[in-house]
């Protein structure tokens, strides 16, 4: 019996994985571990399965996924630092059928982008928004973020978010489930291959909807960083699932524009 | 064709202007004194007349990125404000500057600092030929001095900046804003076409076809020597701008000993000014600038050779003057006349500026 070699192994039949079109061959910028690169590949997924990809663009945010432009082969606008959420309400305004989604951290989100985020949430606007949160602010060094948890150590708050001082983590998630424009908002994970599957399910149905006209699709993306985190990837996701998840449980809160969440 | 007159105010001017040159998108938030443009444009339903994009935003903030958005996609897109509210803007507009993008951008001016007054005033223009914002960029600045300039403006504003990409800024005041007179329509423009927009902006981002590399539509760059080439780039466009789009107007300048420079609602009230002048025997002529960013630094060289002295008058505490001294280098007497905080001069104010500043001085 002859000797079975890699060039058996390499064929169509056995393919199981393999890169998505719409992912350029552009080196991700991301730390080793990051849940961004993940996040981005649904996303790519998603739009070529969805055979999409001449009408999608996508709308980049201030913070770690600033050139996010460089690894999607889609139309790309850079937004000002939290403003995304109102540059692609003009992108949809003027071109209806296309698709358009925000890709977002929680600093660009949930603290300087708070007004942008609510007010196209409520104007019900029919965009994708891709929310980020890894509890701290990951490109500028790890300093503390609208969603760092209390207790959770960042740069700015070196001993802890003491929320006495420093105020509480904001839910943003939930609160725009309270707004009547939103139709789908839902948490999701990408740190192990069942929480990625069903997290490229939710975007899924968060670009699909688009179709329907019935306002935002949201969906949270509970993520790591290690590097802010001061923890190696393993140690990271362990630390997400102990901490991250109580606080920030994952699953759909708002589905088909009905609150599902207790 | 029998030409259609209406009264109008400037701001509801403007705001007909946009929707007949066949604009494709207004945002914008409401502040005194303009928010009419916003007001005419939602009663007159222009997402019906043309299908263009009416949206009342959240803030000043989000109106003007929501004008990079849509400008991004290639769309004559238009936003208004007056001098608290354009201030909010100034990020958006270096954005917007910085990733060449074009869009028109309307300042009825108040006074200021600060939430200051809602009267009319001109102390925005260092912010509006400056900059404004954070960087090394320029606006293409238009000042109209009536309403009917408020209405032409919008289709030279429009073809400005989409000739050079770049952000164009109407600087008028409270005065043009609020005052009626008698206007000239043009003709109903059809809206381009998707495709037409493609085909002039092949830069847009209007989603990607297998025929093209994706657009991106930034303003960074993490390369410093990649950054500086692109701030040249964009300095031989403004030198481009300085060299080809000058507007000015010479009023009475022919036989001029001396000559009042002003935009706006102070070239009206200079005029009246000139009028009292000439009567007593005093040639005086007036220098209307139209575009104040290019400005009219070669006419002002020139006239600096011939006349015995310059006033420059403005409603602010002395910002155009500096143009104007920097044009005349010194060769002839400049000075400034101006009343500030919202506070109109008079043309007999104006009179006694030049009659002791520049002649008695």
């Amino acid at each position: 019996m002859a000797e079975i070699t890699i060039q058996d192994i390499i064929k169509e039949e056995n393919l199981v994985y393999k890169k998505s079109k719409v992912m350029t061959d552009t080196t991700l910028s991301y730390c080793p571990g990051c849940g961004h690169g993940t996040a981005h590949r649904l996303i790519a997924e998603v739009i070529e399965e969805m055979g999409i990809q001449a009408e999608t663009i996508g709308v980049s945010p201030v913070g770690c996924s600033v050139l996010m432009y460089n690894f999607l082969d889609v139309d790309f606008q850079q937004a000002a630092h939290g403003r995304a959420p109102a540059v692609a309400t003009a992108i949809k305004r003027v071109m209806p059928e296309k698709y358009v989604f925000t890709y977002q951290g929680d600093g660009d989100l949930a603290a300087i982008g708070t007004a942008e985020t609510i007010h196209a949430c409520n104007r019900g606007e029919n965009i994708t928004i891709i929310f980020v949160n890894n509890g701290i602010y990951g490109m500028t060094g790890g300093q503390m973020a609208p969603t760092t948890l209390p207790g959770m150590p960042a740069s700015t708050c070196p001993f802890g978010r003491d929320v006495e001082i420093m105020g509480n983590p904001l839910k943003m998630t939930e609160l725009v489930s309270q707004l009547a424009g939103t139709y789908f908002v839902t948490r999701q994970s990408v740190h192990s291959p069942r929480n990625v599957r069903k997290a490229k399910k939710a975007i899924k149905m968060a670009f699909e909807n688009q179709k329907l006209k019935r306002g935002v699709s949201f969906v949270e993306i509970v993520s790591n960083c290690n590097s802010g985190w001061k923890l190696n990837p393993v140690k990271a996701n362990e630390w997400m699932e102990d901490n991250m998840f109580p606080f920030y449980p994952l699953g759909d809160i708002k589905v088909d524009g009905e609150i599902v969440s207790k | 064709m029998e030409k259609e007159l209406r009264l109008m105010k400037g701001n509801e001017a403007i705001a007909e202007a946009a929707i007949r040159v066949g604009a494709d998108a207004y945002f914008g938030y409401p502040i005194t004194p303009q928010s009419e443009v916003i007001e005419y444009l939602m009663s007159e339903k222009p997402y019906e007349r043309t299908g263009m994009v009416v949206l009342q935003a959240e803030s000043e903030v989000a109106a003007i990125n929501m004008i990079y958005g849509a400008a991004a996609c290639g769309r004559m897109s238009m936003t208004s404000s007056s001098s608290p509210g354009i201030s909010l803007k100034q990020e958006g507009i270096s954005y917007i500057a910085g990733a060449e993008l074009p869009c028109l951008i309307l300042n009825v001016v108040r006074g200021g600092p600060g939430l200051g007054t809602i009267q009319p005033s001109q102390s925005d223009y260092f912010q509006s030929t400056k900059g404004g914002g954070h960087g090394d960029y320029r606006l293409i600045v238009l000042a109209p001095a009536s309403v009917q300039e408020m209405y032409d403006f919008v289709e030279l504003g429009f073809d400005l900046a989409f000739k050079y990409r770049n952000p164009v800024m109407i600087q008028s005041d409270g005065i043009i804003g609020q005052m009626m007179e008698k206007v000239e329509i043009g003709e109903q423009k059809q809206r381009r076409s998707p495709e037409e927009i493609i085909k002039q902006c092949p830069w847009a981002t209007t989603g990607k076809p297998e025929s093209r590399e994706r657009n991106i539509i930034t303003s960074l760059d993490l390369v410093a020597a990649k950054q500086e080439e692109f701030n040249l780039k964009l300095i031989k466009k403004y030198e481009e701008v300085k060299e080809k789009e000058v507007r000015y107007e010479l009023i009475n300048c022919d036989d001029a000993e001396y000559i009042i420079v002003a935009y706006g609602s102070s070239s009206r009230l200079s005029m009246k000014a000139m009028d009292i002048l000439r009567a007593k025997g005093i040639k005086v002529g007036i220098l209307r600038l139209i575009t104040l960013f290019p400005f009219p630094t070669k006419i002002i060289a020139e006239l600096t050779e011939r006349v015995k002295g310059f006033l420059a008058v403005e409603m602010s505490a002395g910002q155009m003057v500096e143009d104007v001294r920097l044009a005349v280098q010194f060769k002839k007497p400049v000075e400034h006349f101006g009343r500030l905080g919202g506070v109109i001069p008079s043309p007999e104010e104006i009179v006694e500026a030049l009659e002791q500043k520049i002649i008695g001085g």
